[in-house]
């Protein structure tokens, strides 16, 4: 059985890797690349705790296979931060308490840059919505929705 | 030394306040590492292979062809893990459950597993597996299997409880019962009497975790597991017990955890990884897949309950009556008896009854889900008080105030209230703003009450403080939503420092004592307590070395704002010693300063909450959706109001998905037809609107900052709420959860044609 060879942009870095066919693209950058912050909530598209940010697109990682990513720009929760300065969602999301538990919370940051990157100034229902392929179990989303709207005031603003 | 839990009022300086929290940087940059985010050197992958059949007899498993497979290096059946129970019946249910014996007892109940050299070589072993059935006739629904001729689950369980043991096995293990007074003779003195029966389907946790181990055993007997968890120490018991170790042989580390919310509390898959490492020799990862977890974990039970109550036509509740059959999975459990201790625990009642059930159903092992047994139970009384207020012209608020139980009630189940917060959400609600605002068409509003005991228990914490002046603090209660941070500030009260200086952390379990597990709102509750006998310890030490250092007399010497202060007319001169200042010369004044605890928290304070829902029907679909939410809790003290309200939040949004949608469905075969995500809906986001919550502070007066448990109460009022509301919206009283489109139509429908 031979391996697929890859070549892609992830997080601003040219990574190569080989992958089996039948792996998905969450399953290489959790066991095979070591970033684990992109996670498995269900594997069938329906959690999005495994969102990346491909090409500009918002995608589930699981239901995107690992040969896919040639060639492609991948974004994922490690790439956020710049050094030791959080992205401004990060920021909000601590400040706001955005999380309990915390395993949807990279799936949710990315989501939301991904949101506020089409529509920097997104009403509260547009927010809902934005989000809405995303579960969370521990916060009710209350405290998610307003850690964006104070994220897209902030950075609108900057 | 003694420690005094009693509550003394002070004013606060940390606590109450709104930090950040410790752990929240690796949270939000994806360096915190969950269950699965965590591997060791020469890792296999295991993989569980599970029963198809809702009940079925294990005739035969022929692994052979498994085992031959290249890349396989382990395969184990219920041989491999052999009951060393020694008659604990609760720990053999646990040991059956990881692996079934002689037979499958639920769709999706474990028979063998797999360690392999990587997934795809473990699926591939799985199919490899021939398990002979013999399948037998099942039973799902709850009211089903207590009929005579159900299918028997287990032929050596006779209904406990009864006043004679009965001749013939049943699917009823066990009936309980409480109350107090004469319900036949309180029905007599009532002029109203209202009598309903309800159901509950059955619910999962959900938490976006999927159960998640690596285990390590060692040829030389020692073992490591790393699992998400709410109570390492337990599964530490748990797994040692049921593969022959010593407890002191495992540490077990608990990574940070996905949600538990109840589903965490007892072993699943940890015992198998053990014992397919122990056969490979290598260490296992095993993770369930979202499909297993669904179908092999958690739930919560389902119901059936029928609940009469009588009142006065000025108001008074005469007689209140219940009796609740839960469904606890194909092994014993007290479900319907909690659920029958918390029904009526929001009244003072003189004359109240409750009987409980508890029923086999060839469904996954019944598992705690927040407040456990509790909501159903408020589904069914509430719904059905709403109704009597109804009856009687009533205001639904005003009536529960006149009946609401205050400090030196004698509760439904027993023990006698001291200060409690039930009458002041109420009075809190009635006085609300959104009791208050306009409603539209097809919009109603109700409202609702629930209860929760809170739990205490063992607890255990060590705080270091080092030569710099920093404070680290073990706790062995694991972090679910942000105890770290309270715990934090607990600590930073206590020794009268800044937050910024302290560093929480969640001990493994060789590095501190037994810790009781993270569940029964306990988490803050009790850590908090022992953080606070242990930043006491730490003082008298920190007064020792400080009269040390100014050569005086310990006595004279008191702690203040976070520094020695020497007392008295002839110490003038002397100044005072920070902490930092005293930590410098630990090395030279008798070494490392620490405070340790050990205690078991008793007093748990018990808890209520009213909440306020309103929701709009679709006379058209039935679909019913939430317009706003609030929630009025009493916390005691609220350590960090932020998490507080994160919890109230968070279990309403789970009661709302219950009330409304979510719900297992099992075919005809006893097959679980909605395994995911996608058909077991819970609430998303564009689902919800904001969650309004009030905090009340009523002081436990058995933990020295009046603290309370939070966690769990908010789950227990939203489906008694939401039900009142639909009722108001759509003039149907719905008896059935959950409420979803085709149920409320089916309702309003039959209302129409009278
Ligand atoms: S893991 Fe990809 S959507 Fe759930
Ligand atoms: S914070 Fe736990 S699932 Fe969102």
């Amino acid at each position: 059985m031979t391996g697929i060879a890859v070549s892609t942009t992830i997080n601003g870095d040219t990574i190569e890797y080989l992958c089996q066919p039948d792996e998905t693209l969450l399953d290489v950058l959790r066991d095979r690349l070591g970033l684990t912050g992109a996670k498995e909530g269900c594997g069938t598209g329906d959690c999005g705790a495994c969102s990346v940010i491909v090409d500009d697109r918002l995608v589930c990682s699981c239901l995107v296979l690992g040969a896919e990513a040639e060639g492609r720009r991948i974004e994922t929760v490690e790439g956020m931060a710049h050094g030791d300065q959080l992205h401004t969602l990060q920021q909000k999301f601590l400040e706001h308490a955005a999380l309990q538990c915390g395993i949807c919370t990279p799936g949710f940051l990315i989501a939301a840059k991904d949101l506020l990157a089409k529509n920097p100034d997104p009403s509260e229902e547009e927010i809902r919505f934005g989000l809405a392929g995303n579960l969370c179990r521990c916060t009710g989303y209350d405290k998610i929705v307003r850690a964006v709207q104070d994220a897209a005031h902030v950075m609108k603003g900057a | 030394m003694n420690f005094d839990p009693r509550f003394s009022g002070r004013k606060f300086t940390s606590v109450g306040t709104r930090p950040v929290r410790p752990d929240g940087v690796d949270k939000v940059t994806g360096r915190a590492r969950y269950g699965a985010d965590f591997n060791m050197a020469g890792q296999l992958v295991g993989r569980v292979l599970r029963s198809p059949h809702a009940h079925a007899v294990i005739r035969k498993i022929d692994t052979s062809k498994a085992e031959k497979l290249s890349g396989v290096k382990a395969v184990i059946t219920a041989k491999d893990l052999p009951d060393l129970t020694d008659g604990d019946a609760a720990m053999y249910d646990i040991l059956d459950n990881c692996m079934a014996r002689t037979k499958a007892l639920y769709d999706g109940h474990a028979v063998a597993a797999v360690a392999a050299i990587d997934a795809r070589t473990a699926r591939q072993a799985l199919k490899l597996i021939e398990v002979d059935y013999e399948i037998l006739p099942h039973v799902t629904d709850v009211d089903e299997a207590m009929q005579h001729h159900a299918p028997l689950i287990n032929d050596t369980i006779f209904t406990e409880g009864l006043e004679q043991k009965p001749v013939k096995p049943s699917n009823v293990t066990k009936r309980s019962q409480f109350g107090h007074g004469d319900v036949h003779q309180g029905f007599g003195h009532a002029d109203f009497i209202v009598e309903r029966s309800f159901k509950t389907e059955q619910t999962h946790q959900g938490y976006i975790e999927p159960h998640a181990c690596v285990a390590s055993v060692s040829s030389d007997g020692t073992a490591e597991l790393w699992v998400c968890t709410q109570g390492h120490f337990v599964y530490r018991q748990h797994c040692a017990q049921l593969l022959g170790m010593e407890a002191s042989k495992l540490r077990v580390t608990s990574s940070e955890i996905g949600g538990g919310f109840g589903g965490k509390t007892h072993v699943w898959a940890e015992p198998v990884a053990l014992a397919l490492s122990r056969k490979a020799g290598r260490p296992v990862k095993l993770v369930m897949t979202r499909d297993e977890v669904f179908r092999a974990s958690g739930p919560t039970s389902a119901t059936s309950i029928d609940v009469k109550i009588g009142a006065r036509k000025d108001g008074t509740i005469t007689a209140a009556e219940a009796t609740l059959r839960y469904t606890c999975g194909p092994y014993a459990g007290s479900w319907a008896e909690i659920g029958a201790m918390t029904a009526f625990a929001c009244y003072r009642l003189d004359n109240v009854k409750t009987v409980g059930y508890e029923v086999l159903v060839n469904r996954p092992k019944t598992a705690a889900y927040r407040a456990p047994s509790a909501p159903m139970a408020a589904f069914a009384v509430e719904s059905a008080v709403d109704e009597l207020a109804k009856e009687l012209g009533m205001d639904p608020v005003e009536f529960r105030i006149k009946n609401a139980a205050q400090e030196g009630t004698r509760s439904s189940y027993g023990p006698v209230y001291g200060p409690i917060g039930i009458g002041p959400t109420l009075e809190a609600v009635k006085n609300h703003a959104h009791m208050k605002a306009p409603l539209k068409k097809n919009q109603g509003r109700g409202m609702a009450c629930g209860f929760w005991f809170n739990f205490g228990g063992q607890t255990c914490v060590d705080l270091n403080i080092g030569m710099d002046g920093s404070v680290s603090l073990a706790v062995g209660t694991v972090d679910v939503g942000g105890s770290r941070a309270s715990l934090s500030l607990v600590a930073a009260e206590e020794l009268g420092i800044d937050y910024s200086q302290l560093k929480a952390i969640v001990a493994d379990t060789s590095s501190l004592g037994y810790n009781d597990m993270t569940d029964g709102s306990r988490g803050t509750f009790s850590s908090s307590m022992a953080t606070i006998s242990a930043a006491r310890n730490a003082i008298k030490i920190l007064r020792e070395r400080a009269a040390q250092m100014w050569d005086i007399p310990v006595d004279d010497v008191v702690w203040e704002h976070g520094h020695a202060v020497a007392k008295g007319d002839k110490h003038g001169n002397l100044g005072k010693l920070s902490l930092k200042e005293i930590a410098a010369k630990s090395g030279t004044t008798g070494g490392p300063i620490a405070g340790h605890s050990e205690l078991v928290a008793d007093g748990a304070g018990v808890s209520f909450a009213t909440h306020i829902c309103d929701i709009e029907v679709d006379p058209e679909t039935g679909a019913a959706r939430v317009i706003r939410y609030t929630v009025v809790q009493d916390a005691g003290k609220a350590v960090h109001p932020t998490y507080v309200e994160g919890q109230y939040q968070g279990g309403a949004a789970q009661g709302i998905g219950w009330a409304l949608n979510e719900e297992y469905i099992y075919g005809k075969d006893g097959r679980l037809q909605n395994a995911g995500f996608l058909d077991y809906r819970i609430p998303v986001c564009s689902d919800l609107p904001m969650i309004d919550t009030q905090i009340l502070e009523i002081p436990n007066p058995n933990h020295p900052y009046g603290v309370r448990g939070v966690g769990e109460t908010s789950i227990v009022p939203p489906l008694a709420a939401i039900a009142n509301a639909v009722s108001n919206a759509a003039g149907v009283r719905m008896t059935h959860i959950p409420m979803s489109p085709p149920r409320i139509l089916a309702a309003i429908e039959a209302e129409r044609e009278g």
